[in-house]
């Protein structure tokens, strides 16, 4: 761990292909020694299960800090990300291209709820 | 009263001070601990806001991202194959650092940027401009995606800090606290009971002393008048009486 906050640690992306593209262009991408890529290309042949797995791996995986998904997929793992609740990776859910950000979804801002009102949110 | 309510001391006024100066202690644990959680919340709110903003912000780095996407493949075709598969290295890494609050080390995340553009000759055919803006503006969304990672970060590690403090500072102030006056209270009313108890005793003590010694006198005066009836039967020699002259008369 201490190496590998040394050497600067990665994003992880799991999107659809649009996003992995962009964010990979915008210079995120790495393979490891492993063949193992960080970031996870969900069209519609990709399995729950798979997306599942993938996002585990990351959670295992050291040199990751902060792990972008897409709030469409986000919403199929759900219950894989409400149980990760420790600090490191930090899970950021963000919009994709056909759909919206909605906060009121959010895992983070879901239990910020009642402090704030909700036109906070729009 | 078991032992649940107070501790299990020995009443003695040594105890008594202990207890003292453990409320003390106590008070000025809730004190401190209730001002760390304080200081925690106001920046825990201030944090919060910040993510608020910075996600509405989010909203629109993306679209300006996904619309310079839109753009790119546009002017240059599908790349999104060529891109995934020749990925090699990170250009674009975070360091975390840790920044203190109030004794709480909060992780936060920093982009730097090492090696090489993989991408440096995309769009070199057409499209080259378009490409550009796309990963400007996917660096930008980078960039900003990290911020909010470490305000998460912040947000989910004070909010757990929190929960703990606020805990402790419940627990001292309606258990350990309670629990330690009503030590107190119980080793007052004892020795003050011990003090009544030892009054009375005295009370007791004097009050037999005085039947004892009222005893005895009324004893010592009753011998003393038997004596002094005695003595008077006996003549005393050196009374002043005059005997009568054998002789001389």
């Amino acid at each position: 761990m201490a190496i590998a906050a040394v050497r600067g640690r990665l994003i992880a992306v799991i999107g659809d292909e649009d996003t992995c593209t962009g964010f990979v262009l915008g210079g995120i991408g790495e393979i490891n020694k492993h063949r193992h890529p960080n970031f996870l290309v969900v069209d519609k042949n990709t399995s729950i299960s798979e997306i599942e797995e993938c996002f585990k791996g990351f959670l295992r995986r050291e040199d990751i800090a902060i792990i972008l998904i897409n709030q469409t997929i986000a919403e199929m793992i759900r219950h894989v990300i409400d149980q990760h609740s420790s600090p490191i990776p930090a899970v950021l859910e963000i919009p994709s291209k056909d759909s919206p950000y909605d906060a009121s979804k959010d895992s983070i801002l879901r239990r910020a709820r009642g402090m704030f009102s909700a036109e906070d949110f729009r | 009263m078991s032992g649940r309510d107070r501790l299990n001391v020995f009443p003695s006024r040594m105890a008594l001070t202990n207890m003292k100066a453990r409320l003390k202690g106590a008070q000025k644990g809730h004190s401190l601990l209730k001002k760390k959680a304080d200081a925690l919340t106001l920046r825990f709110r201030a944090i919060l806001k910040k993510i608020i903003e910075t996600k509405t912000l989010m909203g629109e780095v993306m679209k300006n991202a996904f619309y310079s996407l839109a753009e790119a493949k546009f002017a240059t075709g599908d790349l999104s194959h060529m891109v995934l598969q020749n990925v090699t290295k990170a250009q674009i890494k975070v360091k975390s650092k840790k920044d203190n609050v109030a004794g709480v080390a909060l992780p936060v995340f920093e982009t730097f940027t090492d090696g090489s553009d993989t991408y440096e000759l995309y769009g070199l055919s057409r499209g080259g401009q378009q490409i550009d803006k796309l990963k400007k503006n996917y660096a930008k969304a980078v960039e900003l995606l990290v911020e909010l990672a470490s305000l998460q970060t912040s947000f989910v590690t004070l909010d757990e800090v929190i929960k703990i403090t606020n805990r402790r500072v419940n627990a001292i102030e309606h258990v350990i606290i309670p629990q330690i006056e009503r030590t107190i209270a119980f080793i007052t009313t004892e020795l003050d009971e011990r003090e009544r108890e030892e009054f009375y005793r005295l009370k007791k003590i004097q009050e037999k002393k005085k039947k004892i010694r009222a005893a005895s006198d009324k004893f010592q005066k009753e011998r003393r008048d038997a004596l002094e009836l005695e003595e008077e039967a006996a003549a005393n020699l050196l009374e002043e009486q005059r005997d009568e002259d054998l002789l001389f008369d």
